[in-house]
C-alpha cells in the first residue's frame, strides 16, 4: 500500500487542551500547577502539519517457507499511523492454521535442513550480510518504524537502526563460538557436552520496539543454528515483514524464519501451544506471559523465556548529582513515549533534595518537545494505539483521585491521534495504583525517600523486578544499593544502556531468562553430555 | 520408631509363581517360553526369611527453621516396607500450611540472613561438614533407604552412598567458584553481572532415588547460597529427614533447608504455586511436571527445572560387542527394579545380531537374582508400592495382548510385597504401549532394526527425550547417533555414568534445564547486570 499525505490532523491548540485539563484539576482540588505552569507545558507540539512518510509500505503478507502468502482464512486486519488513528495498510490475519503452516515449514527446515548442517561460519556469514543489508536499507526501514510505531524518527534511525545492526553483528559473531565443554568425570570415561540447537523456536513480539525486539530474538535463535516462527504485534507488524524479506536476499534458506501476522489470542496462543514447537520466548504484559507459559505447561512443556513488566525504582540519593540525576530520571521514564518495560517509574528522590529535584523534573517535563515523530526536533510522539491511550489517561485521572499531586500535564495533547501530555506527578505514596501498576506512558510518579534502608524496603516492594536505576557519588551507597535490589539490571548513574553485550531480563514476575549477551545463547541450546569409556587413559 | 520383626513373609514359592504365569501366557497362545524356559528363571529369590533393618526411624516430624515438628493439622501418614507393604512408621503429614511454615521460615532465612551474607567459603565448609557426617552414618542411611525404597541394600550402601557423599563435595567446592562476568561494552561504561542466588527454592523429590535426588536438588541450591523448601516424595519420606538433621548438626542454620513429607496435590501444589518462593526444581513424571510449571505460570513465574519421564532407546548396533551390550542393556533396564527415568526400556537391536542378543539377553534376565534387598548378592528387590506394582503388571499384560512376545517373566514373585519378575518381550513393535509408555519396572522391550537412518528415526519418535545408549565400535556411527539422537544424554557403550560434573535433563517432554555439574548452578542463580558509566577511561 502506497503511504498517503496526511496534513493538519491535530487541529486543537495545545492551550485549549491544557486549560481543559487545569480546569478538571482544579476542581478536584490536588492540583499544584496553577494555570500558567500549565500553560508552560505546551512547549513545542507543532501538530498542525503532519510530515509525509517517505516510504512505501512494500510486505503485508506473512511470510512462510520463504514466500510472502496471504492468510489460510483470506483474512486482514488494519493497521494504523497513531498520529492519527488512521489505517495505513491492511494485513494479513494469521491465525492457528498460519501458525501450523508456519511451523511446518520451520520444522522441515530444521529437521532436513540445509540450515543446521551448514558450518556455524556459514551461519555467520549470512547473518553479517543482513546487516549489510539492513544499513543499506536503515532510511526506509527507520520512517516506517515511525510511521508504525508512532516513536521520533530521530530516535529510530540515529539510535535503533544502528542497534539493530549492531546486534546482528553480534550474534553472527557467536554463530562460531559456541562451544560445548569437556568435563572430568569420576571414573574411567571422556565426557563432553554439546550445545545443540533446540529446534523450532516460537517467538511472540511486542510493539514498543518491534525491530530492536526481533534483533533480541531472531539473533541468537539463528546463531544457535534453530529455525523460527515470529508472531509480531499486530500494532506493527511492518518492518519485521521488511527486514524478514531482507534476511532471505542475504540467503537464509526457505523456512528458517517465519513471520505471521496476527493477534495474540489466536496466532500467538496457537504458536505457544503448539506440539512441535520446542521453545517459546515472549516478550509483553505480565499477565499474557503467564499464559504463555501455561500454554507451554498445557502442551509439550517447551522452555519459555519472559521478559516482562517493570516498576522499575530509579532512586536519586542526596549526594547524587542533580541536573544529571533529572535528565535521567526524565529520559528514564518519557524515553520512547514512556513505552518500555524498564521505564524508570517509580523516581524515589532522597528528602534533603527532593523539592529541588522535584522543580527541576517539572521544568524538564514542560519543557519536553511532543509532536509529529517525523519532526526534527520531536522528543516525544503518539502513544501506540487508543487501548493504551486510554489506559494511560485512567492512571492519571487514578493517580489525581488518590491524591498526589498532578505537577504538569495531565491530559491528551491536540484532538486526533494518540498524543498524551509529558505529566509529573509528585507526592505520589506506595499505596497508590500509580506507584504499583505499570501504566506504559508519559507519566513520572515522584516518591520521597528517608534513608537508604528504607527506599530499598520501598523499591523491592513489588512483584516486579526488571530494573533500577541508581544515583550517587558514593561508592559504598552504590554498592549497597547494587546487591540489595532485586532488579535483573542496575544502572549506576545512568539509564538504558542496551549494548549487546549486556544481558537483560527480570527477578520475580518480570520474567525468565535473559537476553541479549552470552546468556542469551542459553535459550536457545539443549546441553547434550555424550559418555565414553576410557581403555588405558594417560590421565583422568 | 523402632525396627521391627519380619519374617517368612513371602511364603509362595517361586515355580508356583512361574507356572502361574506360563498358564496366564499359553491361555493367550502367544508364549514363546515353555514351561521349561519359565522354571529355569527361578534362579535365587530366597524370599523366605526377611533379613531385619540394623537402623532405627528417628526422625518422623516435619524439619521446618531448624526444629522437628508435627504436622499443623495433627495429621500422619503411614510409610511402608516394599518387601512387605507393611507399615514401618507414621509420618507427619504436611500439606498446605505446613508448607506456608516452611516457606516464611526459609524466606526468612534468606531475606534477613545468615546463610546469604555468609562468605561462600563458610558455605562451602558446612557442605564439606555435612558429607562428613553423611559418611559416619553411611551405614544407618544406607539400611533406610533400602528398608523404605527396597532398593538392594549392596547398591545403596556401596553406590548410593559414597555418590551422595561425593556430590556434596562436589557443590561444596562450587560454593566459591560462582563467578560473575565483566563484559564489554559498546560504549564508556563499565558492565559486570553478579551472579545471585535466587531466594528461596521450593524442591519436590522422587522416591527411586530419594538419597540421591536430594543431593542433585539441595546440593546446587545451598552451593549458591539459596535457602530451601523440600518436599519428598510420600513412599520414601524418611533418608531425607535423617539427613537434613544431619545437614543441621553440621552448622547449616534454622530456615535455610526445611523438608516437608506429604502428598503431591496437597503438600506438593502448595509449594509450586506459592507467591512467595521464587524457584521451584521438579523430579517425577511428565504429567506431574506439566501440573507443576502449570502451577508457576498461574502463581508468580517463578522459574521451573523439570527432569521427567523417559523412554530411552538402547541401540546395539550390528559391529556391538555383543557380550558386554547384553549385560548393559540388561543393567540399563533393570537397574534399581526398572526405576530409572532414564531406564533403557526400548532396546534396538540390530537384525544381524538380534538373535544372539536376544537369546543372551533372556539368560541374563532368568539369572538376575530377585530377593530380599538386604541380602547379599541380590541384584533386584520389590517395586515401590502397590500401586507401580500393579501399573507394572498392567503393562505386562498389555505387551502379551499387543503380541510381543514374552521370553521370560510375566508375573509377580511371591505372595507378599511388590516383586515383579524380570521380564523380557521380544518382537515389541514401536506402535505397542509397552514401546511407548514408560512403565518403571523390569520390563525389557526388544526391538529389531535394520539401518542407521531407520533407527534414528525410530528411536526420535517419542516425546520423550532423557538419554540413549550407543553400542558400536565405530567411531563414525558412534558420531552420527550421537548427533542425530534428541536426548539429553548419550552413553556410548557405557550406560547410567552418574558422575557429578556429567549433566543431565531432558529434551523435549522429558524435562528443562539440566542437572548436576557447571549446568546446575545456572537453576539456582539470577544473572544482574551493572552498569556505570566510564570517565577518562584507559581502555574499551
Amino acid at each position: 500500500m502506497a503511504a498517503r499525505r496526511i496534513s493538519s490532523l491535530l487541529t486543537r491548540s495545545l492551550s485549549a487542551s491544557s486549560s481543559a485539563s487545569a480546569s478538571l484539576l482544579s476542581s478536584l482540588g490536588t492540583n499544584s500547577c496553577r494555570n500558567g505552569s500549565i500553560k508552560r507545558c505546551s512547549t513545542a507540539a507543532a501538530l498542525e502539519e503532519l510530515i509525509f512518510p517517505p516510504v512505501q509500505i512494500s510486505y503485508t503478507q506473512n511470510l512462510i517457507d520463504g514466500k510472502f502468502v496471504d492468510a489460510a482464512s483470506g483474512k486482514t486486519f488494519p493497521t494504523y499511523d497513531p498520529r492519527t488513528g488512521e489505517v495505513i495498510a491492511r494485513v494479513a490475519e494469521g491465525d492457528a492454521e498460519d501458525i501450523n503452516r508456519a511451523v511446518a515449514a520451520a520444522r522441515k527446515a530444521f529437521d532436513e535442513g540445509p540450515w543446521p548442517k551448514m558450518s556455524p561460519y556459514e551461519r555467520s556469514r549470512i547473518l553479517l550480510r543482513f546487516a549489510d543489508l539492513v544499513e543499506k536499507h536503515s532510511e526506509e526501514l527507520a520512517a516506517l518504524e515511525t510511521w508504525n510505531n508512532g516513536k521520533p524518527h530521530e530516535q529510530a534511525a540515529k539510535s535503533e537502526l544502528p542497534l539493530l545492526i549492531r546486534l546482528f553483528h553480534y550474534y553472527a559473531g557467536w554463530a562460531d563460538k559456541i562451544h560445548g565443554l569437556t568435563v572430568p568425570a569420576d571414573g574411567p570415561h571422556h565426557v563432553q557436552t554439546l550445545h545443540e540447537p533446540i529446534g523450532v523456536a516460537g517467538q511472540i513480539i511486542p510493539w514498543n520496539f518491534p525491530l530492536i525486539m526481533f534483533a533480541w530474538k531472531v539473533g541468537p535463535a539463528l546463531a544457535c543454528g534453530n529455525t523460527i516462527v515470529l508472531k509480531t504485534a499486530e500494532q506493527t507488524p511492518l518492518t519485521a515483514l521488511y527486514v524478514a524479506k531482507l534476511f532471505h536476499e542475504a540467503g537464509l534458506p526457505p523456512g528458517v524464519l517465519n513471520v505471521v501476522s496476527g493477534y495474540g489470542p489466536t496466532a500467538g496462543a496457537a504458536l505457544a501451544g503448539h506440539m512441535d514447537v520446542d521453545k517459546v520466548a515472549f516478550t509483553g504484559s505480565t499477565d499474557t506471559g503467564k499464559i504463555v507459559l501455561e500454554l507451554a505447561a498445557k502442551s509439550n512443556l517447551k522452555p519459555v523465556t519472559l521478559e516482562l513488566g517493570g516498576k522499575s525504582p530509579f532512586i536519586v540519593c542526596e549526594d547524587a548529582d542533580i541536573d544529571k540525576a533529572v535528565e535521567l530520571a526524565h529520559f528514564a521514564l518519557f524515553f520512547n513515549q514512556g513505552q518500555c518495560c524498564c521505564a524508570g517509574s517509580r523516581t524515589f528522590v532522597h528528602e534533603r533534595v527532593y523539592d529541588e529535584f522535584l522543580e527541576k523534573a517539572k521544568a524538564r517535563a514542560l519543557k519536553r518537545v511532543v509532536g509529529d515523530p517525523f519532526k526534527k526536533g520531536v522528543e516525544q510522539g503518539p502513544q501506540i494505539d487508543s487501548e493504551q491511550f486510554e489506559k494511560v489517561l485512567r492512571y492519571i485521572r487514578s493517580g489525581i483521585e488518590s491524591n498526589a499531586t498532578l505537577e504538569c500535564g495531565g491530559d491528551r495533547l491536540g484532538t486526533r491521534g494518540y498524543f498524551i501530555q509529558p505529566t509529573v506527578f509528585s507526592n505520589v505514596t506506595d499505596d497508590m495504583l500509580i506507584a504499583k501498576d505499570e501504566i506504559f506512558g508519559p507519566v513520572q510518579s515522584i516518591l520521597k525517600f528517608k534513608d537508604l534502608d528504607e527506599v530499598i524496603r520501598r523499591a523491592n516492594a513489588t512483584r516486579y523486578g526488571l530494573a533500577a536505576g541508581v544515583f550517587t557519588q558514593n561508592m559504598d551507597t552504590a554498592n549497597t544499593l547494587t546487591r540489595a535490589l532485586r532488579t535483573g539490571t542496575v544502572w549506576v548513574n545512568c539509564f538504558d544502556v542496551f549494548d549487546a553485550a549486556i544481558p537483560f531480563g527480570g527477578y520475580k514476575m518480570s520474567g525468565i531468562g535473559r537476553e541479549k549477551g552470552i546468556y542469551s545463547l542459553h535459550n536457545y541450546l539443549q546441553v547434550k553430555a555424550v559418555v565414553t569409556p576410557l581403555k588405558n587413559p594417560a590421565w583422568l
